[in-house]
């Protein structure tokens, strides 16, 4: 049952071949038994799920229910849980209930959606591995002396593993989708303002976004039908009309125009990845797309602005974790300063100082036109260079990330490295786009993503194509060993 | 682009952050080193672009002039570090 | 050496809305601690700012009043700083596109004259709270509720030279944020407050001198102690040899002078930035034009009126038209007074102005009502009462004794107009005092005038005032021509 996708749990639980309460608590366990070597959990919601996975079973007998009624999920820890702890992955929030849920908290919740734990992550979101959590490094199911990718390690391994059929994550330069690859699921980054931000704990305001980590991209398409969508508590949400993403799921990609970006299949990707990310390609070729090389001049340039917005932004948000209202508080301050700058200094791990002083010196008199202005100048370039290359293709198809997962401590002290391994997906962000990841194959038993970016409020068109080759493959049916 | 000590203590407090003297160094040579990453950006001419804040650029919706929330300070305060008599205390602020 | 002070004002005007800025909590004053502080206001982890229209709609009013350009794009900005009364460690305010533009008002200088003050710009920001630090012991006491409530700062040109003009141009944009009932200009609640940025230069020279900010005056009077003793104080500096420094300065009227908040100086890097949880606010010319539908008539032109319409001097008019409810009142006596508007001007001008700030009332708290007034008013030009009657008949109504005619009627204040009656009176005075008539036959013509009061003063006393003055002069005159 746990290697079922969310259409076929749906089927189960309408067929009444199980209850919620059942499949509940068959999660549960699994995620009790695995959390000790994966560590993809912050906190297991055991009661709170058993409770809820009892009443969606009486919603169901009642017939008030929704195709998703009694189905579990993980959240990402980032996501605001009303009276559930929500840290971030760090020391500033390890003591943080939440008093209020985030808006896709509240839909899923409406939509009968049973959450089993909040999952953990990169502090704050800042990393690509998933190492800098206080709560220790999520390991990857496919092999725990690796990573799982980041920031969100923890759902994408609990879903890789099969510990919860579906779970939430946040991208903000390739947090879902790099995850989605280096574990081997389906990770879809929405068009930005597609899914509200409103009590998902911001990072860079910008450039953050929702969305699924499942393993079919029809699994995928249903948690967008629930969680996309205007939120007017969130002025930078988009008005558009919602699709249903489930839709167009079954059309043909007959005459698709895949744009190739020279830039992505360069030097600096492996080669293996190269050749798996390619055999993808032809994949979808058989399926009737065409491919055209493309190009995407500032590419190169998409990690330095990146490495400009993104501190920036977080240095101001994350001001407001003082010490006076809320969070992580230092022992006996002796004055105000020091009450700031000790909660401060204790409260937050290393990475996430560096970036916040980062930002602070970018930001700072004399400084700002050199790097934050130049930073939007060229993200601007960025932008026009993805919409010149709609002009000529559908979408656009490449690798998601340079390399397989690497080792746990590999790159840890090493930050600029770390940084320059989100080549792929960090231009998406800066141009607001939807970009999906999905399996594409191994190399070394470690899984590979293929990536493809569609132009601005196109998710459902990038479902489509990532249904259609998940049709015609296997990659995503891969269990890692010892998880079956 | 090369931080010295005194320019990392500066944005330190700046950013109102406790770090230790040993780890000056340290943090000297990451963040020059992301610096330096971050000036390959002079390696285009972006003369007469004008900066992008946000992706979609749409104008803000304005929100009606409507009263919405209710007192909740007790909820938002059972887990505040400090609080009397409905307050949030710090050390004295002498002004 | 001669100095010539040059001071530029930053008015704070707390817009009158019934919701936060960017929350829908309430803006009532007063209430308990924290329990109109929402999650946004707190700055809790994932909430996000939604723009108030009404804050839109009252900034672009005041704008469309100073004659200031609206720009077709503002942009809210992030101040980044701490402080335990800024919950997000930064300020939402606006920075490079402030919502008005570039506009102007006229002041009255004492000797009659109009001098037109700049205004650089005005823009929205969101108030902090409040940082008490009495009564906590060893702490400060952060209260909430006022983080988030819409400000609207207005900053003037440095185009005033001393405290009285400051003074003059920070009661202009009072009555203008009262017109537009866009403020509720309560001084004493911080409703309406200002920061002034003082220094002085040797006359002649044109390079400004080095400023000191003056933060959070909150009444017209401190503002002119506090630009005085700062102007003095900088003058003697410099007279000395020294240099004034930048910095900002707290005014303390106990102690009337202006001593260094260093507290505030060490954030003056405030990194500010467009907030990327708001996009850029876009005011359509259709929205302007509703708006400009909305302006009511604002002080300078309902004073020209005034003068135009009853006849009133500028400088009544100008006292009339300072407070809009001044104004509203004003009108709405003369109508009651069959438009009796010089009377009403001097009425309400005088003896119920004397009486107001004898008792520390505003306008609005009269005990007599316009209505009331205008109904005397109607009875002295009737010439039912007179006007030195009319001080009583005041006096009742302001001790609340009724209106006008009821005291008339209940206390037999009614002139006495019937000639028999008068004419009795006349003879009787004449016949008792007849040194004063030959006195006063023996006068040359232009001392008559004055003898002549004697017997006008006999003859009101014997009738307790009630007879009619005008009739009285007349007859006495008649009669001692002979």
């Amino acid at each position: 049952m746990h290697q079922s996708t969310l259409a076929q749990l749906s089927a189960a639980l309408e067929s009444k071949e199980i209850s919620s309460e059942e499949l509940t608590r068959l999660y549960l366990e699994r995620c009790k038994k695995f959390n000790d070597s994966l560590n993809c959990f912050i906190t297991i919601n055991e009661d709170e799920a058993i409770k809820k996975a009892k009443l969606a079973d009486q919603q169901r007998a009642e017939n008030k229910h929704t195709a998703l009624t009694g189905i579990p999920v993980a959240q990402k820890d980032i996501f605001c849980t009303n009276g559930i702890k929500t840290s971030c992955g760090s020391k500033m929030l390890d003591n943080f209930i939440a008093p209020y849920d985030a808006t896709v908290v509240e839909k899923m919740n409406a939509a009968g959606f049973i959450m089993l734990g909040k999952t953990n992550m990169d502090e704050f979101a800042m990393g690509s591995s998933n190492e800098t959590s206080f709560y220790g490094p999520v390991k990857n199911p496919w092999n725990t002396d690796y990573v799982p990718g980041g920031s969100s390690g923890g759902s994408a391994s609990a879903v890789a593993a099969r510990l919860t059929p579906i779970a939430t994550g946040t991208d903000t330069g390739g947090s879902i989708r790099q995850p989605a690859s280096l574990c081997g699921i389906t990770g879809l980054k929405p068009t930005y303002g597609r899914v509200s931000r409103y009590g998902m704990i911001a990072f860079a305001s910008s450039l953050d976004q929702g969305g699924p980590m499942a393993l079919t991209a029809e699994d995928a398409a249903l948690m967008m039908n629930v969680i996309a969508g205007f939120d007017e508590r969130d002025s930078t949400s988009a008005e558009q009309q919602v699709d249903d993403y489930t839709k167009n799921l079954n059309n043909s990609i007959e005459g698709l125009k895949i744009g190739l970006p020279k830039e992505y299949f360069g030097e600096g990707l492996d080669s293996n990845i190269a050749k798996i990310v390619e055999d993808g390609i032809k994949e979808l070729e058989k399926l009737g797309a065409t491919c055209k090389e493309i190009e995407l001049p500032n590419t190169e340039l998409s990690i330095p602005a990146y490495y400009v917005v993104a501190p920036a932004e977080c240095s101001s948000n994350l001001s407001r974790f003082d010490g006076v209202r809320f969070g992580y508080r230092c022992d006996d301050p002796k004055d105000l300063s020091d009450l700031y700058t000790r909660s401060r200094g204790e409260g937050f791990g290393k990475e996430v100082k560096r970036r916040i002083m980062i930002g602070a010196y970018v930001l700072s008199a004399g400084y700002y036109d050199a790097y934050y202005l130049k930073a939007q100048q060229i993200r601007h370039l960025i932008r026009d260079d993805f919409q010149n290359a709609f002009k000529d293709v559908d979408v656009i198809a490449g690798p998601t990330a340079t390399g397989t997962a690497f080792k746990l401590n590999e790159m840890i002290d090493d930050p600029v490295s770390m940084y320059l391994s989100d080549l792929y997906t960090v231009s998406v962000n800066l141009a607001g786009l939807p970009a999906i990841s999905v399996p594409a194959g191994f190399d070394n038993n470690l899984p590979v993503g293929l990536q493809l970016i569609g132009n601005y409020f196109e998710e459902s068109r990038l479902l489509n194509i990532a249904h259609q080759f998940q049709q015609a493959t296997d990659h995503h049916k891969a269990i890692p060993e010892g998880f079956e | 682009m090369s931080l010295d000590k005194s320019e990392v203590q500066k944005i330190a407090w700046l950013a109102r952050l406790a770090i230790d003297e040993q780890d000056i160094p340290n943090y000297s040579v990451e963040l020059s080193n992301i610096l330096d990453l971050v000036e390959r950006m002079n390696s285009v001419d972006t003369d007469g672009i004008s900066p992008l804040a946000h992706p979609l650029e749409l104008p803000a919706r304005l929100r009606g002039d409507e009263i919405t929330e209710k007192d909740q300070r007790e909820h938002f305060q059972k887990h505040a570090p400090l609080t009397d008599e409905g307050c949030y205390l710090v050390p004295k602020v002498i002004e | 050496m001669e100095w010539e002070t040059v001071i530029g004002l930053e008015i704070h005007a707390q817009l009158a809305t019934k919701s936060k800025i960017f929350s829908g909590a309430a803006t009532t004053y007063g209430a308990e601690p924290n329990t109109q502080a929402c999650a946004v206001d707190l700055g809790l982890p994932g909430v996000l700012p939604v723009i108030n229209k009404e804050v839109v709609a009252k900034a672009v009013k005041f704008g469309l009043a100073i004659e200031a350009e609206i720009p077709p794009k503002s942009v809210f900005a992030r101040k980044n700083y701490f402080y335990p009364d800024l919950p997000k460690g930064y300020q939402i305010s606006q920075f490079e596109l402030p919502i008005v533009s570039t506009g102007h008002i006229d002041i009255q200088l004492e000797d009659g004259t109009t001098k037109r003050i700049g205004v650089t710009r005005a823009h929205l920001e969101e108030d902090a709270g409040k940082s008490m630090h009495e009564g906590f012991g060893d702490y400060t006491g952060i209260d909430l509720n006022r983080a988030g409530t819409p400000l609207l700062e207005i900053v003037s040109e440095p185009d005033m030279r001393n405290a009285k003009e400051a003074v003059a141009y920070m009661k202009k944009i009072h009555s203008i944020v009262r017109y537009l009932e866009i403020c509720d200009g309560n001084m004493q609640e911080g409703s309406f407050r200002c920061d002034a940025n003082v220094s002085v230069r040797p006359k002649g020279q044109e390079e400004f001198g080095t400023r000191a900010e003056l933060k959070n005056i909150n009444s017209f009077r401190f503002v002119e102690q506090a630009i005085n003793i700062e102007v003095e104080r900088q003058i003697d500096i410099l007279e000395d040899g020294g240099e004034v420094i930048q910095e900002t300065r707290l005014y303390d009227p106990n102690k009337n002078e202006t001593r260094s908040m260093r507290s505030k100086e060490e954030a003056n890097d405030y990194r500010y930035f467009p907030d990327p949880d708001l996009l850029p606010v876009e005011i359509e010319n259709s929205f302007i034009e509703q708006i400009r539908g909305q302006l009511p008539e604002l002080p300078d032109a309902k004073k020209q009126r005034f003068i135009d319409e009853f006849k009133l001097s500028e400088y009544d008019s100008g006292v009339l038209t300072a407070q809009k409810e001044m104004s509203d009142y004003f009108e709405t006596c003369v109508k009651a007074a069959d438009g009796e508007a010089k009377l009403s001007s001097n009425w309400i001008t005088g003896e119920l102005a004397a009486s107001l700030n004898k008792e520390n009332k505003d306008i609005t708290e009269s005990p007599v009502s316009a209505e009331m007034l205008g109904g005397m008013v109607k009875r002295i030009k009737d010439d039912t009462i007179s006007g030195k009657i009319a001080k009583q008949v005041f006096e009742a109504m302001w001790n609340g004794e009724g209106n006008a005619d009821s005291i008339i009627e209940s206390k037999g204040l009614k002139q006495v107009t019937d000639t028999g009656a008068i004419e009795k009176l006349v003879d009787d005075v004449i016949s008792n005092s007849p040194d004063q008539v030959a006195q006063y036959q023996a006068a040359p013509d232009d001392k008559k005038g004055k003898l002549i009061g004697y017997f006008v003063g006999q003859i009101m006393k014997q009738s307790q005032g009630k007879a009619n003055p005008k009739q009285v002069n007349e007859l006495l005159r008649k009669k001692l021509k002979i």
